[in-house]
Protein backbone atom coordinates (compact mmCIF):
# COMPACT_ATOMS: atom_id res chain seq x y z
CA UNK A 1 0.00 0.00 0.00
CA UNK A 2 1.21 3.43 -0.96
CA UNK A 3 1.89 6.12 2.09
CA UNK A 4 -1.20 8.23 0.34
CA UNK A 5 -3.05 5.59 0.95
CA UNK A 6 -1.87 4.18 3.78
CA UNK A 7 -2.98 7.90 5.33
CA UNK A 8 -6.09 8.47 3.50
CA UNK A 9 -7.36 4.89 5.25
CA UNK A 10 -5.98 6.06 8.18
CA UNK A 11 -7.93 9.11 8.43
CA UNK A 12 -11.14 7.34 7.43
CA UNK A 13 -10.60 5.15 10.62
CA UNK A 14 -9.92 7.83 12.97
CA UNK A 15 -13.35 9.22 11.95
CA UNK A 16 -15.10 5.96 12.12
CA UNK A 17 -15.95 6.35 16.04
CA UNK A 18 -17.52 10.10 14.83
CA UNK A 19 -18.91 8.86 12.28
CA UNK A 20 -21.08 7.19 14.98
CA UNK A 21 -22.40 10.67 16.48
CA UNK A 22 -22.77 12.11 12.98
CA UNK A 23 -24.87 9.92 11.42
CA UNK A 24 -28.19 10.49 13.68
CA UNK A 25 -27.44 14.46 13.91
CA UNK A 26 -27.56 14.00 10.27
CA UNK A 27 -30.66 12.40 9.89
CA UNK A 28 -32.28 15.35 12.66
CA UNK A 29 -31.12 17.62 10.43
CA UNK A 30 -32.91 16.02 7.70
CA UNK A 31 -35.99 15.60 9.35
CA UNK A 32 -36.05 19.06 10.98
CA UNK A 33 -35.21 21.18 7.78
CA UNK A 34 -38.11 19.65 6.42
CA UNK A 35 -40.65 20.22 9.31
CA UNK A 36 -39.31 24.07 9.09
CA UNK A 37 -40.72 24.72 5.42
CA UNK A 38 -37.40 23.40 3.38
CA UNK A 39 -37.91 21.82 0.09
CA UNK A 40 -36.37 18.65 -0.25
CA UNK A 41 -33.50 19.80 -2.48
CA UNK A 42 -32.41 22.62 -0.43
CA UNK A 43 -32.27 20.48 2.80
CA UNK A 44 -30.08 18.46 1.38
CA UNK A 45 -28.40 20.66 -0.64
CA UNK A 46 -27.68 22.71 2.35
CA UNK A 47 -25.55 20.01 3.88
CA UNK A 48 -22.75 19.79 0.72
CA UNK A 49 -23.05 23.79 0.11
CA UNK A 50 -22.59 24.98 3.85
CA UNK A 51 -21.71 21.65 5.22
CA UNK A 52 -21.38 22.86 9.13
CA UNK A 53 -23.90 20.95 11.19
CA UNK A 54 -24.83 23.67 13.78
CA UNK A 55 -24.73 26.42 11.12
CA UNK A 56 -27.29 24.16 9.09
CA UNK A 57 -29.83 23.58 12.36
CA UNK A 58 -29.74 27.37 13.14
CA UNK A 59 -30.57 27.80 9.61
CA UNK A 60 -33.22 25.49 9.91
CA UNK A 61 -34.18 27.51 12.75
CA UNK A 62 -34.27 30.91 11.65
CA UNK A 63 -36.13 29.70 8.32
CA UNK A 64 -39.06 28.64 10.62
CA UNK A 65 -38.93 31.85 12.38
CA UNK A 66 -39.04 33.48 8.59
CA UNK A 67 -36.29 35.64 9.34
CA UNK A 68 -34.58 38.00 6.64
CA UNK A 69 -31.96 36.33 4.48
CA UNK A 70 -29.23 38.24 5.33
CA UNK A 71 -29.47 37.50 9.23
CA UNK A 72 -29.35 34.03 7.78
CA UNK A 73 -26.27 34.89 5.97
CA UNK A 74 -24.66 37.14 9.59
CA UNK A 75 -26.01 34.38 11.51
CA UNK A 76 -24.07 31.39 9.71
CA UNK A 77 -21.33 33.33 9.56
CA UNK A 78 -21.00 33.92 13.39
CA UNK A 79 -21.34 30.58 14.07
CA UNK A 80 -18.78 29.27 11.49
CA UNK A 81 -16.20 31.89 13.01
CA UNK A 82 -14.62 29.31 14.86
CA UNK A 83 -13.82 27.37 11.51
CA UNK A 84 -10.59 30.66 11.63
CA UNK A 85 -9.29 29.06 14.35
CA UNK A 86 -9.42 25.34 12.69
CA UNK A 87 -7.67 26.74 10.02
CA UNK A 88 -4.81 28.63 11.54
CA UNK A 89 -4.52 25.78 14.03
CA UNK A 90 -4.21 23.49 11.09
CA UNK A 91 -2.00 25.80 8.79
CA UNK A 92 1.04 24.96 9.74
CA UNK A 93 0.81 21.32 8.75
CA UNK A 94 -0.23 22.47 5.60
CA UNK A 95 1.48 24.82 4.06
CA UNK A 96 3.74 22.54 2.02
CA UNK A 97 0.31 21.43 -0.02
CA UNK A 98 -0.68 23.24 -3.45
CA UNK A 99 -3.55 25.96 -3.62
CA UNK A 100 -5.74 23.02 -5.23
CA UNK A 101 -5.57 20.93 -2.05
CA UNK A 102 -5.58 23.77 0.44
CA UNK A 103 -9.09 24.54 -1.14
CA UNK A 104 -10.43 21.00 -1.37
CA UNK A 105 -9.02 20.29 2.35
CA UNK A 106 -10.99 23.65 3.42
CA UNK A 107 -13.93 22.96 1.87
CA UNK A 108 -13.85 19.34 4.11
CA UNK A 109 -12.42 21.27 7.14
CA UNK A 110 -15.36 20.50 9.95
CA UNK A 111 -15.13 20.37 13.62
CA UNK A 112 -15.33 16.35 13.06
CA UNK A 113 -12.47 16.48 10.76
CA UNK A 114 -10.36 19.14 12.48
CA UNK A 115 -10.34 16.63 15.96
CA UNK A 116 -8.91 13.70 14.88
CA UNK A 117 -6.52 15.37 12.26
CA UNK A 118 -5.04 18.00 14.94
CA UNK A 119 -4.58 15.00 17.53
CA UNK A 120 -2.66 12.96 14.73
CA UNK A 121 -0.27 16.06 13.48
CA UNK A 122 0.76 17.09 16.50
CA UNK A 123 1.84 13.75 17.18
CA UNK A 124 3.72 13.31 14.32
CA UNK A 125 4.69 16.81 12.98
CA UNK A 126 4.49 17.04 9.23
CA UNK A 127 5.10 14.11 7.14
CA UNK A 128 5.28 14.13 3.56
CA UNK A 129 1.75 13.05 2.43
CA UNK A 130 0.00 13.89 5.90
CA UNK A 131 -2.91 15.91 4.24
CA UNK A 132 -4.10 12.74 2.66
CA UNK A 133 -5.12 12.18 6.50
CA UNK A 134 -7.31 14.94 6.35
CA UNK A 135 -8.55 13.86 2.96
CA UNK A 136 -9.36 10.91 4.39
CA UNK A 137 -11.22 11.95 7.63
CA UNK A 138 -13.09 15.04 5.57
CA UNK A 139 -14.29 12.79 2.74
CA UNK A 140 -15.49 9.97 5.24
CA UNK A 141 -17.39 12.91 6.76
CA UNK A 142 -18.59 14.57 4.19
CA UNK A 143 -20.28 11.44 2.74
CA UNK A 144 -21.92 10.15 6.00
CA UNK A 145 -23.39 13.78 5.93
CA UNK A 146 -25.20 13.64 2.35
CA UNK A 147 -26.36 9.88 3.25
CA UNK A 148 -27.91 10.86 6.56
CA UNK A 149 -29.23 14.27 5.91
CA UNK A 150 -31.12 11.79 2.89
CA UNK A 151 -32.40 9.26 5.63
CA UNK A 152 -33.59 12.05 7.44
CA UNK A 153 -35.45 13.85 5.10
CA UNK A 154 -37.49 10.30 4.06
CA UNK A 155 -37.81 9.00 7.10
CA UNK A 156 -38.93 12.44 8.49
CA UNK A 157 -39.88 12.67 12.10
CA UNK A 158 -40.01 8.93 12.44
CA UNK A 159 -36.94 8.82 15.17
CA UNK A 160 -38.17 7.82 18.59
CA UNK A 161 -36.39 10.40 21.24
CA UNK A 162 -36.01 7.55 23.63
CA UNK A 163 -33.32 6.68 21.70
CA UNK A 164 -30.92 9.76 22.56
CA UNK A 165 -28.70 9.23 19.85
CA UNK A 166 -27.97 12.59 19.60
CA UNK A 167 -25.75 12.18 22.94
CA UNK A 168 -23.17 10.06 20.75
CA UNK A 169 -21.84 13.45 19.69
CA UNK A 170 -20.88 15.35 22.97
CA UNK A 171 -19.84 11.98 24.18
CA UNK A 172 -17.17 11.47 21.00
CA UNK A 173 -15.94 15.43 22.46
CA UNK A 174 -15.08 13.72 25.49
CA UNK A 175 -13.62 10.89 23.78
CA UNK A 176 -11.39 13.05 22.53
CA UNK A 177 -10.50 15.63 24.92
CA UNK A 178 -10.06 13.54 27.89
CA UNK A 179 -6.67 12.62 26.05
CA UNK A 180 -5.29 15.63 25.33
CA UNK A 181 -5.63 16.21 29.01
CA UNK A 182 -2.21 15.68 29.74
CA UNK A 183 -0.55 18.44 31.94
CA UNK A 184 -1.60 21.51 34.01
CA UNK A 185 -1.98 24.67 31.23
CA UNK A 186 -4.18 21.68 29.17
CA UNK A 187 -6.76 21.20 31.87
CA UNK A 188 -6.72 25.03 32.78
CA UNK A 189 -7.75 25.54 29.51
CA UNK A 190 -10.26 23.07 29.08
CA UNK A 191 -11.62 23.90 32.49
CA UNK A 192 -11.80 27.84 31.59
CA UNK A 193 -13.49 26.91 28.30
CA UNK A 194 -16.17 25.01 29.61
CA UNK A 195 -16.54 27.48 32.43
CA UNK A 196 -17.29 30.05 30.40
CA UNK A 197 -19.12 28.35 27.79
CA UNK A 198 -21.83 28.09 30.46
CA UNK A 199 -21.61 31.46 32.08
CA UNK A 200 -22.10 32.66 28.12
CA UNK A 201 -24.30 30.26 26.89
CA UNK A 202 -27.01 32.83 26.67
CA UNK A 203 -25.08 35.25 24.03
CA UNK A 204 -27.07 34.99 20.73
CA UNK A 205 -24.99 33.40 17.72
CA UNK A 206 -23.55 31.15 19.62
CA UNK A 207 -20.91 33.34 20.63
CA UNK A 208 -20.80 31.87 23.77
CA UNK A 209 -18.56 29.16 22.38
CA UNK A 210 -16.26 31.37 20.41
CA UNK A 211 -15.78 33.69 23.86
CA UNK A 212 -14.77 30.27 25.85
CA UNK A 213 -12.95 29.09 23.20
CA UNK A 214 -10.51 31.84 22.89
CA UNK A 215 -10.44 32.40 26.57
CA UNK A 216 -9.73 28.94 27.49
CA UNK A 217 -6.99 29.35 24.09
CA UNK A 218 -5.86 32.41 26.47
CA UNK A 219 -5.28 30.44 29.89
CA UNK A 220 -3.67 27.79 28.58
CA UNK A 221 -1.11 29.62 26.89
CA UNK A 222 -0.48 31.96 29.85
CA UNK A 223 0.20 29.37 31.94
CA UNK A 224 2.66 27.29 29.70
CA UNK A 225 4.59 30.48 29.51
CA UNK A 226 4.78 31.00 33.39
CA UNK A 227 5.73 26.95 34.07
CA UNK B 1 -33.59 36.96 0.05
CA UNK B 2 -34.01 33.25 -1.86
CA UNK B 3 -33.30 30.61 0.29
CA UNK B 4 -30.74 29.36 -2.42
CA UNK B 5 -28.83 32.62 -2.28
CA UNK B 6 -28.87 32.47 1.37
CA UNK B 7 -27.29 29.02 0.98
CA UNK B 8 -24.71 30.08 -1.07
CA UNK B 9 -23.57 33.37 0.60
CA UNK B 10 -23.60 31.17 3.93
CA UNK B 11 -21.75 28.63 2.19
CA UNK B 12 -18.92 30.71 0.20
CA UNK B 13 -18.51 32.30 3.59
CA UNK B 14 -17.84 29.62 5.62
CA UNK B 15 -15.44 28.01 3.20
CA UNK B 16 -13.92 31.55 3.30
CA UNK B 17 -13.24 31.47 6.53
CA UNK B 18 -11.74 27.55 6.91
CA UNK B 19 -9.73 28.25 3.70
CA UNK B 20 -8.34 31.75 5.32
CA UNK B 21 -5.54 30.69 7.60
CA UNK B 22 -4.67 27.64 5.32
CA UNK B 23 -3.98 29.57 2.35
CA UNK B 24 -2.29 32.97 4.07
CA UNK B 25 0.18 30.89 5.71
CA UNK B 26 2.21 30.44 2.87
CA UNK B 27 2.44 34.16 2.93
CA UNK B 28 2.98 35.46 6.86
CA UNK B 29 4.66 33.63 9.52
CA UNK B 30 3.26 32.59 12.52
CA UNK B 31 4.43 33.92 15.54
CA UNK B 32 5.48 31.78 18.18
CA UNK B 33 3.37 33.13 20.97
CA UNK B 34 0.29 32.00 18.42
CA UNK B 35 2.26 28.64 17.60
CA UNK B 36 1.63 27.95 21.56
CA UNK B 37 -1.79 29.38 21.43
CA UNK B 38 -3.07 26.89 19.36
CA UNK B 39 -2.42 23.82 21.00
CA UNK B 40 -5.08 24.73 23.38
CA UNK B 41 -7.78 25.00 20.57
CA UNK B 42 -8.87 21.26 21.07
CA UNK B 43 -8.99 21.22 25.10
CA UNK B 44 -11.19 24.98 24.66
CA UNK B 45 -13.06 23.92 22.07
CA UNK B 46 -14.26 20.75 22.78
CA UNK B 47 -14.45 21.54 26.42
CA UNK B 48 -16.29 24.56 25.22
CA UNK B 49 -18.92 22.08 23.23
CA UNK B 50 -19.27 19.33 26.11
CA UNK B 51 -20.07 21.60 29.05
CA UNK B 52 -22.61 23.02 28.41
CA UNK B 53 -23.97 19.81 26.83
CA UNK B 54 -23.88 17.61 30.27
CA UNK B 55 -25.02 20.59 32.36
CA UNK B 56 -27.11 22.83 30.86
CA UNK B 57 -30.79 21.25 30.73
CA UNK B 58 -33.04 23.90 28.74
CA UNK B 59 -30.46 26.73 29.07
CA UNK B 60 -30.46 26.48 32.65
CA UNK B 61 -27.91 24.95 34.92
CA UNK B 62 -28.76 21.56 36.33
CA UNK B 63 -25.95 19.76 38.62
CA UNK B 64 -28.27 17.48 40.19
CA UNK B 65 -28.86 13.24 40.10
CA UNK B 66 -32.02 13.93 37.83
CA UNK B 67 -29.34 15.36 34.99
CA UNK B 68 -28.71 11.88 33.57
CA UNK B 69 -27.05 13.42 31.18
CA UNK B 70 -24.54 14.92 33.24
CA UNK B 71 -24.36 11.41 35.16
CA UNK B 72 -24.33 9.61 32.09
CA UNK B 73 -21.16 12.08 30.80
CA UNK B 74 -19.21 12.14 34.00
CA UNK B 75 -18.88 7.69 33.65
CA UNK B 76 -17.91 8.57 29.80
CA UNK B 77 -15.58 11.10 31.67
CA UNK B 78 -13.94 8.30 33.57
CA UNK B 79 -13.86 5.49 30.67
CA UNK B 80 -12.39 7.46 28.39
CA UNK B 81 -9.69 8.50 30.81
CA UNK B 82 -9.07 4.86 31.54
CA UNK B 83 -9.26 3.25 27.91
CA UNK B 84 -8.36 6.45 25.78
CA UNK B 85 -10.54 4.32 23.79
CA UNK B 86 -13.25 6.14 21.16
CA UNK B 87 -15.12 3.44 20.73
CA UNK B 88 -15.51 2.04 24.17
CA UNK B 89 -16.21 5.48 25.69
CA UNK B 90 -19.31 6.52 23.62
CA UNK B 91 -20.73 2.94 23.78
CA UNK B 92 -20.33 3.16 27.82
CA UNK B 93 -21.98 6.44 27.77
CA UNK B 94 -25.07 5.60 25.70
CA UNK B 95 -25.57 2.18 27.65
CA UNK B 96 -25.03 4.63 30.51
CA UNK B 97 -27.90 6.66 29.39
CA UNK B 98 -29.59 3.92 28.07
CA UNK B 99 -30.22 2.12 31.42
CA UNK B 100 -30.55 5.28 33.97
CA UNK B 101 -33.50 6.44 31.42
CA UNK B 102 -34.84 3.31 31.69
CA UNK B 103 -34.20 2.49 35.50
CA UNK B 104 -35.20 5.95 37.03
Amino acid sequence: MSEKTKQFWAGVRAEVPLLIGVFPFGMIYGALALNAGLSKPAAQMMSSIVFAGSAQFVTTQLVHEAAPGLVIVLTIAVVNLRHVLYSASLAPYLAPVSTRWKTLLSYLLTDEAYAPTILKYEKEEVTPHGHWFLFGAGLALWTIWQISTALGIFLGTAIPESWSLDFALPLTFIAMVVPVLKNRPAIAAALSAGIIALLAYSLPYKLGLILAALVGITVGTFMEGRE
Amino acid sequence: MNIWLVMLLGGVITFGMRFSLIYLFGRFQVPETMRRALHYVPPAVLSAIVFPELLLRDSVLDVSFDNLRLLAGSFAILVAWFSKNTLITILAGMIALFLLQYFL
